[in-house]
């Protein structure tokens, strides 16, 4: 039991402590200028192209 | 006498630059020699066994690519006194800093699995039993971290950089005809004309040059050894000089291979230390030596690049000047990456090659995220100040940047989809 309870502190503390790190880091302290902007949707783009890729491959290679 | 006086003055200035370089070596030249590691070896061998010496000229123009992206990574580091991973969760929210930080944690974890695939087969060759090679190794790695010293750590980490130069005497042994090298590897040539396949192998090239872990390890490294920005000079020099070497023993690498194995498909480098074995012994077992220090000298630096990151957003201890109890989950995080890992390859039947095609993959997602927000940071001018980037090396950087997030990303297509560049 004891092992079961320190488990759960230890869980409850990092969740806490992940929120704390949001609430930290909430707010971008670069300036959104528009290159800036700009240059963050391409990342989502980009990564959104390449994780339909990872799919489509992952889901090709089932099917055979 | 004024004249021994003058010479006796000059060196004196030339030996206390020398020693304050010793100071202030270190970040620069072990992520560069580190970036020679088990998977880049294969793939200088594999380069050298097809084209021989007719792509040494591209490993040439690798020494700048190298040098451009990691020094911003010194600036920013010195400037700041931020590793990579919470420069972006500060300056670009929580969101990227999360997706970079577990991003880096998966890619981190599995090369440090291809290290160990490296490693175990070059001791393999030795007839080292693999448990005992991946037990050995978490131990050394082990005293390392544990002896309570960023000074230590480090100068045994170049220690090992030092080995990583066995490919020269090696590449000696097996007499390379100069002449040729000049005549095929100087000037620009693509032997076969300019295919899928060349194309294949320059993607590789640049692949293994430039990877995600090494922005993250150079600029907690120059954190936790409290570089300032005054240091930023011997920083780039350290740099320039790591980028230099990393790229004479890659060539050395292909030196080797193209003379040996010109024409030979390779696989992977322990196969190429058997191949050239054959041939002359002690180049092979040098090379399969040198292979193991790869693996082990990309071991020494990935682990750390997942640890320093963590801490630095959990806001952990996490310097290698604390000991185990100042820093618990520092240690702890070290040691989990290092024993999963090294427990993967033990795992009989474990898809070994997939992960390694796998790392290419997750690599992709990882590295043009890192490097654009490399850049955008340094453009920060309430931040960076005086250090900021100026015109001439945001266009150089931009340049090298694109051309990397480009050929790094058809590399890690061309992983899942290997007909389209063949």
């Amino acid at each position: 039991m004891p092992i079961a309870h320190a488990l759960r502190s230890l869980f409850a503390g990092n969740l806490e402590k992940i929120r704390d790190i949001n609430r930290k880091y909430a707010t971008p302290r670069i300036t959104m200028s528009l290159p800036v902007r700009l240059a963050l949707l391409a990342l989502r783009v980009y990564l959104l192209v390449l994780v339909g890729l990872l799919a489509y491959k992952f889901i090709v290679t089932l099917s055979r | 006498m004024n004249f021994i006086t003058k010479c006796y003055y000059l060196f004196r200035r030339v030996w206390k630059s020398v020693s304050l370089y010793f100071m202030l070596a270190g970040p620069g030249l072990v992520v560069m020699i580190a970036d020679n590691d088990a998977g880049g070896i294969t793939t200088y061998a594999a380069t050298g066994a097809k084209y021989g010496y007719h792509l040494i000229w591209f490993l040439l123009v690798l020494i700048p690519v190298a040098y451009y992206v990691q020094e911003m990574t010194v600036r920013l580091g010195a400037v700041t006194k931020r590793g990579h991973a919470e420069a972006i969760f500060d300056g670009f929210g929580s969101f990227w800093g999360w997706f970079s930080l577990l991003d880096l944690m998966l890619v981190d974890w599995l090369t440090l699995v291809t290290e160990f695939i490296g490693m175990t087969a070059a001791m393999r060759i030795f007839g080292v039993p693999e448990w005992l090679t991946v037990l050995a190794v978490c131990l050394l790695m082990g005293f390392m971290v544990l002896n309570g010293r960023y000074w230590t750590w480090e100068k045994i980490a170049l220690g090992f950089c030092l080995l990583n130069l066995i490919y020269i005497p090696a590449a000696f042994l097996v007499h390379p005809p100069l002449g040729r090298i000049l005549a095929d590897g100087v000037l620009p040539n693509f032997p076969g004309g300019f295919n899928g396949e060349m194309f294949f192998f320059l993607m590789a090239n640049i692949g293994t040059t430039i990877a995600p872990w090494m922005l993250f390890f150079q600029q907690s490294s120059v954190v936790d050894k409290g570089m300032r920005e005054k240091d930023i000079p011997w920083g780039r020099f350290d740099t320039w000089t790591g980028a230099i070497i990393t790229v004479v023993v890659a060539i050395f690498i292909v030196v080797l291979t193209g003379t040996i194995l010109h024409g030979v498909d390779i696989d992977d480098a322990a196969q190429a230390s058997v191949l050239v074995m054959q041939t002359n012994k002690y180049a092979g077992a040098m090379m399969a030596i040198g292979l193991f220090d790869a693996g082990l000298l990309g071991a020494i630096c990935i682990s750390l690049a997942s640890s320093w990151a963590f801490g630095e957003i959990f806001g952990w201890a996490h310097s290698l000047n604390t000991k185990i109890k100042e820093a618990p989950w520092f240690y702890v995080s070290y040691f989990f990456t290092l024993v999963t890992a090294g427990l993967v390859v033990l795992i009989p039947g474990a898809p070994l090659v997939l992960i390694t095609l796998f790392v290419q993959v997750v690599a992709v997602t990882l590295l043009p995220a890192a490097l654009v927000f490399l850049i955008l940071l340094l453009n920060d001018r309430e931040t960076m100040g005086e250090y900021c980037n100026s015109r001439i090396q945001n266009v150089i950087g931009g340049v090298i940047i694109a051309t990397i997030i480009v050929l790094s990303t058809c590399y890690g297509i061309s992983a899942l989809f290997p007909a389209l560049f063949t």
